[in-house]
């Protein structure tokens, strides 16, 4: 339990330190799609009684939920590939769980931190939705999701350079494919199919029903719990890998 | 205190260790002396949980790093190479992670820290960034983090490299208070005198074998009091002598530039494996 906490509260006070900088960071991307998709072209599109920006909004919340998470992963390679800080890890008497649970749960912490930012610059626009229970258990499981698969890639990858591959090849097309910005229902059954495999799609149907006072799906819920279980096994069995 | 039994690790075809064996009592100051490549950062990584293991057996306080890696690792403080410092958190900040990491309470914490930024003379700093310390209070605080939950062994790898010689000698005086203090000290380092200032015991790591273990003055034995060392253009040539007189009088003879000087552990390495330690 020590050993979770200190990795924990370290993150904690990095994020602590560049807290404005993370602040802006968070802000920026969500700010150009809510004026770009939302605000300048959103009256050309409508989704029966709801605005665009209505329909916008919950995705951007389940990409950024995703983004910042997986954004842990940048952190832990820069301390482990850089600043070599890795090693004061390896070389303490904590468990793999240990460690694996503190950085999925800052990397957890940081992305409910970006989708707060989206929901106050979502005011100005006049957008607020439901945040029920359902709408944050949905955002916690992305979270997740994408915390755990950021611990596991920061194991195995063997570069800096590595990293920044996968965010390229998964988490970009991701968060476009993934029911952010159009709805998965409207596509072609086989595509609908292919997209159903990616937890975004997920992630945004639950979130996007919940915020807009609909029922979610169960399943959606279950999808991500399940992907994440497995997502956060792996990067507890890929923490020895990174020794050597 | 510290056990070693065959320990070998290859890194593909490349074999970094060769089968080690030694034994390092308790309260000992032992270095592990040999040129870049020899071993010595490999055997450290080994002993302190870095790297994984490759054949052999490891005990450290009577605990196999293998079956029991976290008894073994609570009986460890490590000084790396490289700062491994986390260098936007402050220096107190620094010590209390490591701290928190070794479950230290928090009263414990904070006393603990008080006295080694003391010990380490550095307690003006405790506030500061570490990224606006110098190369060498940085290397004063990781000695203090390492310190931090009082180990029982204290690994050092090459603790001074890079270091400029005044700021050398202070981590060296350190380092004696720390081994004073009751603590087993194993350190690497390719200076010789790092390695006959401090140690009591020293191993000579050649190629992944130790090819020599014995006291400073006990390696040294046999080759004489005096050495020359003869320059000629590129090359320079060592012989070693029993009295300062046969040394002179062979720098007298050579008709090209000499050093005489007494014989040293670099001596002592050069006469058994043929090559300089640095």
């Amino acid at each position: 339990m020590h050993g979770f906490v200190a990795v924990y509260l370290r993150e904690m006070l990095i994020l602590k330190y560049r807290f404005k900088r993370q602040l802006a960071g968070m802000a920026i991307s969500p700010l150009l799609y809510l004026i770009t998709f939302g605000y300048a072209m959103g009256d050309l599109i409508r989704f029966g009684e709801q605005s665009y920006l209505h329909f916008l909004l919950p995705g951007l919340v389940a990409m950024a939920s995703m983004t910042q998470a997986f954004a842990i992963a940048t952190d832990i390679n820069v301390a482990r590939f850089y600043w070599n800080i890795f090693e004061e890890f390896q070389t303490s008497p904590i468990s793999n769980l240990s460690y694996v649970a503190g950085e999925t749960l800052a990397g957890m912490t940081r992305a409910l931190l970006g989708v707060l930012v989206i929901l106050v610059l979502a005011l100005p626009f006049g957008v607020v939705l439901c945040y029920g229970p359902l709408f944050w258990l949905a955002v916690l499981l992305n979270c997740f999701v994408f915390a755990s698969l950021a611990v596991a890639m920061a194991m195995l990858v063997k570069s800096h350079a590595d990293q920044s591959l996968l965010t390229n090849f998964i988490i970009t097309p991701m968060a476009f494919l993934g029911g952010t910005f159009f709805p998965v229902d409207k596509l072609p059954a086989w595509i609908q199919a292919a997209l159903h495999c990616l937890p975004l799609t997920h992630a945004s149907s639950a979130i996007r029903a919940s915020s807009l006072g609909q029922q979610p799906r169960l399943i959606d819920y279950l999808v991500l719990l399940g992907i994440g279980l497995v997502f956060f096994w792996l990067a507890l069995h890929s923490v020895n890998r990174a020794r050597d | 205190m510290i056990r070693i039994e065959q320990l070998q690790k290859s890194y593909g075809s490349v074999q970094a260790l060769a089968g080690i064996d030694l034994k390092v009592g308790r309260g000992e100051l032992f270095a592990f002396l040999g040129p870049n490549g020899a071993g010595k950062t490999t055997t450290i990584r080994i002993l302190t949980g870095l790297t994984r293991i490759g054949g052999g057996r490891v005990f450290i306080g009577g605990h196999d790093i293998v079956a029991d890696p976290l008894a073994a690792k609570r009986q460890c403080g490590l000084v790396p190479q490289h700062v491994n410092l986390d260098s936007e958190l402050s220096v107190l900040e620094n010590l209390d992670i490591h701290g928190r990491l070794f479950g230290m309470p928090p009263g414990k914490r904070r006393a603990r820290s008080a006295e080694l930024l003391h010990y380490v003379e550095m307690a003006d700093r405790a506030g500061h960034p570490v990224k606006q310390l110098s190369g060498g209070l940085k290397r004063r605080l990781m000695i203090a983090r390492s310190l931090m939950h009082e180990p029982n062994i204290l690994f050092l790898d090459e603790p001074t490299v890079g270091l400029d010689p005044a700021i050398r000698r202070r981590i060296w005086a350190l380092i004696k208070r720390v081994q004073q203090d009751g603590a087993t000290v194993f350190l690497t380092t390719h200076y010789i005198e790092e390695a006959e200032f401090l140690a009591g015991r020293v191993a000579f790591l050649d190629r992944g074998r130790i090819v020599a273990l014995d006291r400073p003055q006990a390696l040294m034995d046999g080759l004489g009091a005096w050495a020359v060392d003869r320059i000629d253009g590129e090359t320079m040539a060592t012989r070693c002598f029993a009295t300062r007189e046969e040394a002179t009088a062979y720098s007298a003879a050579q008709d090209c530039g000499f050093t005489l000087r007494r014989v040293n552990l670099e001596d002592a390495f050069l006469n058994l494996t043929g090559k300089k330690v640095s």
